[in-house]
């Protein structure tokens, strides 16, 4: 057994890593580095807490079992998963947290002796608020991030839920956790506490529905805000450095995450959360309108005739290409163009897949350099002076209307100006409008030629083709 | 008259918002997935917690309601840790790969 003091400070060393890990991956050269601070900062902590708690009875064996086993099936995940399962997989991994902060407190309110924050039936205020706030926000993370899950994983709809009154119905709830967690404090009753979770675990899946799939990096980097302020919440009951700095990185991190995903978006991150964007309302009229339209429609052949006679090529990957699997085909594509002396560069719009970073990570996998690719503002100048742009499964990031049509839903939203490019490839599988149910004037442009097909198949053609 | 430590723990969670504030922004675009890993991954230090309550009691009743509650947050956690810091080395790693062959 250690002194509180001395576990304290080593909780503080832990607290520090983490810091670390994050301070890393400013670069990716520093950020593998990074990785084995946080592993080290998470080792302190738990060695600490055993050696702390000092119980050394087959409890300990009991621990150490479960540990294992959370750890193989953590790690068998961590394996096997595919990259472009990603954004489902931390929407997964935020569920356990969430659910976890969620049992901590459970145990924590059942038996306080062992955190010393009271005896049952007198806990400690600030102990009792500090809880409840740690297990409805976990509780919260939990049931939201189980629904992006399924949105994303494609169980579930990516369609917004929407329901009138659905509003009001999260207000009403919202209050009642307020006026729960009074209630809670005055009687500190076990059913109001069952009570507090349910009607949480209820609010997560009601907050969550109405968002569309195209939204869904924000509620990914949200989620991971969330998991990060239930850690805190935990913190501070548990009166522990460690989870109190790392909750509060990681609820700033999805914070900013969230910020820069509205950003890129151009909407306002309460309208976001209010949800029901992409409902396919305008479908329908879009549909008639661009039934009269003529498109130019190329096939492989046609595009690789195009790329071998450019100078300069610009690569456009959206979630298509996550979908398709294209990035490795892609790769090959690019290979063959630079043999031929083609200069070839990758344009990333932040919210291009389904969570920040999803393209990069992707391209990454498919061992693309990653100084050949940049973010919209780095680029969006090259457009002008390139030959061909490569469109693969990306398109309200390249719609122009965002610059010229303040009536539509994404005008402001900074787009990458594809359209200057001398020519326009745009592999897509169909006319269809992409999440926010917008048409892209882009497809009727005379320098556009559309090649209908599935991404990877289309991609694996033209490297046909380039020989 | 005596600060509450609760004012302590409330300043150190204050200044870590600012510390996160900076430190994430200063994170590379391209590195956001690897972010959001890692940030899931340390936030399971979560499993002190579950430690603690697994480990609290008799040693007579090794399961009790809490203690069960403590054995099944620390299986979720450890998933996490594990699973979290292992998919952002596998992540990063493919971003060192390209690196060496430029």
């Amino acid at each position: 057994m250690i002194s509180a003091n001395l576990s304290a400070v080593f909780y503080l060393i832990s607290g520090i890593l983490f810091i670390l890990a994050l301070r890393g991956l400013s670069s990716p050269d520093t950020s593998r580095q990074g990785n084995y601070f946080g592993i080290a900062g998470m080792i302190i902590a738990i060695v600490v807490t055993f050696i702390s708690v000092g119980n050394f009875s087959t409890s300990l064996v009991y621990v150490i079992v479960f540990l294992m086993i959370g750890g193989v099936i953590g790690a068998f995940i961590a394996f096997k998963i595919p990259m472009t399962a990603m954004p489902e997989l931390v929407a997964g991994f935020h569920s356990l947290v969430g659910l976890a902060a969620v049992f901590v407190a459970i145990a924590a309110y059942l038996n306080p002796e062992a955190f010393s924050l009271g005896v049952i039936g007198k806990i400690k205020l600030a102990s009792l608020i500090e809880m409840s706030i740690g297990a409805a926000v976990g509780a919260i993370t939990f049931s939201g991030s189980i629904i992006a899950f399924l949105k994303l994983r494609g169980i579930m709809s990516g369609s917004p839920i929407i329901f009138s009154g659905q509003h009001l119905l999260n207000l009403i709830l919202g209050i009642a956790i307020f006026v729960l967690v009074f209630y809670l404090c005055k009687s500190q009753s076990n059913s109001i506490f069952w009570a507090l979770i349910a009607i949480s675990f209820l609010v997560g899946v009601l907050l969550i529905i109405p968002i569309g799939g195209a939204d869904m990096p924000v509620v990914i980097s949200m989620l991971n805000s969330y998991s990060g302020w239930a850690a805190a919440g935990i913190g501070f009951t548990l009166e522990n450095t460690a989870l109190i700095i790392t909750g509060a990185l990681v609820g700033s991190s999805g914070a900013i995450l969230s910020y820069i995903m509205c950003k890129a978006m151009n909407r306002s991150f309460i309208s976001v959360i209010l949800g029901g964007f992409g409902a396919d309302s305008s479908l329908d009229k879009e549909k008639e309108k661009k039934d009269q339209k003529p498109v130019k429609s190329g096939n492989a052949e046609d595009a690789a005739f195009l790329m071998k006679n450019a100078s300069s090529v610009i690569i456009v990957p959206g979630y298509g290409m996550a979908v398709a699997q294209a990035q490795h085909a892609l790769r090959e594509m690019v290979d063959k163009l630079k043999k031929n002396d083609i200069k070839v560069t990758y344009a990333i719009h932040p919210v291009a897949g389904r969570m920040p970073g999803h393209m990069n990570v992707l391209l990454a996998e498919a061992n693309v350099p990653y100084d050949e690719v940049f973010e919209l503002e780095d680029i969006n100048n090259d457009f002008a002076n390139s030959d061909v742009a490569f469109v693969i499964g990306a398109n309200d990031v390249t719609n122009p209307i965002a610059k010229t049509d303040p009536k539509s839903p994404i005008f402001g939203m900074p787009v990458l100006d594809v359209e200057k490019c001398k020519s326009v490839l745009f592999v897509k599988r169909s006319l269809s409008p992409g999440y926010a149910g917008i048409d892209n004037e882009l497809f009727y442009k005379d320098n556009t030629l559309m090649l209908f097909a599935d991404a990877k198949k289309m991609t694996e053609d033209i490297v046909k083709n380039l020989d | 008259m005596e600060i509450d430590p609760f004012i302590f723990r409330l300043s150190i969670f204050i200044l870590s918002i600012f510390i996160g504030y900076y430190v994430v922004w200063s994170v590379t675009p391209s590195l956001h997935t690897p972010l959001m890993s890692v940030t899931n991954a340390i936030s399971s230090v979560i499993i002190v917690g579950a430690i603690i309550a697994a480990l609290a009691g008799s040693s007579e009743n090794t399961f009790s309601t809490s203690n069960t509650f403590g054995f099944i947050a620390i299986v979720l956690a450890a998933v996490n840790i594990f699973g979290g810091f292992l998919v952002t080395q596998r992540m990063l790693q493919m971003y060192k790969k390209k690196g060496k062959k430029k």
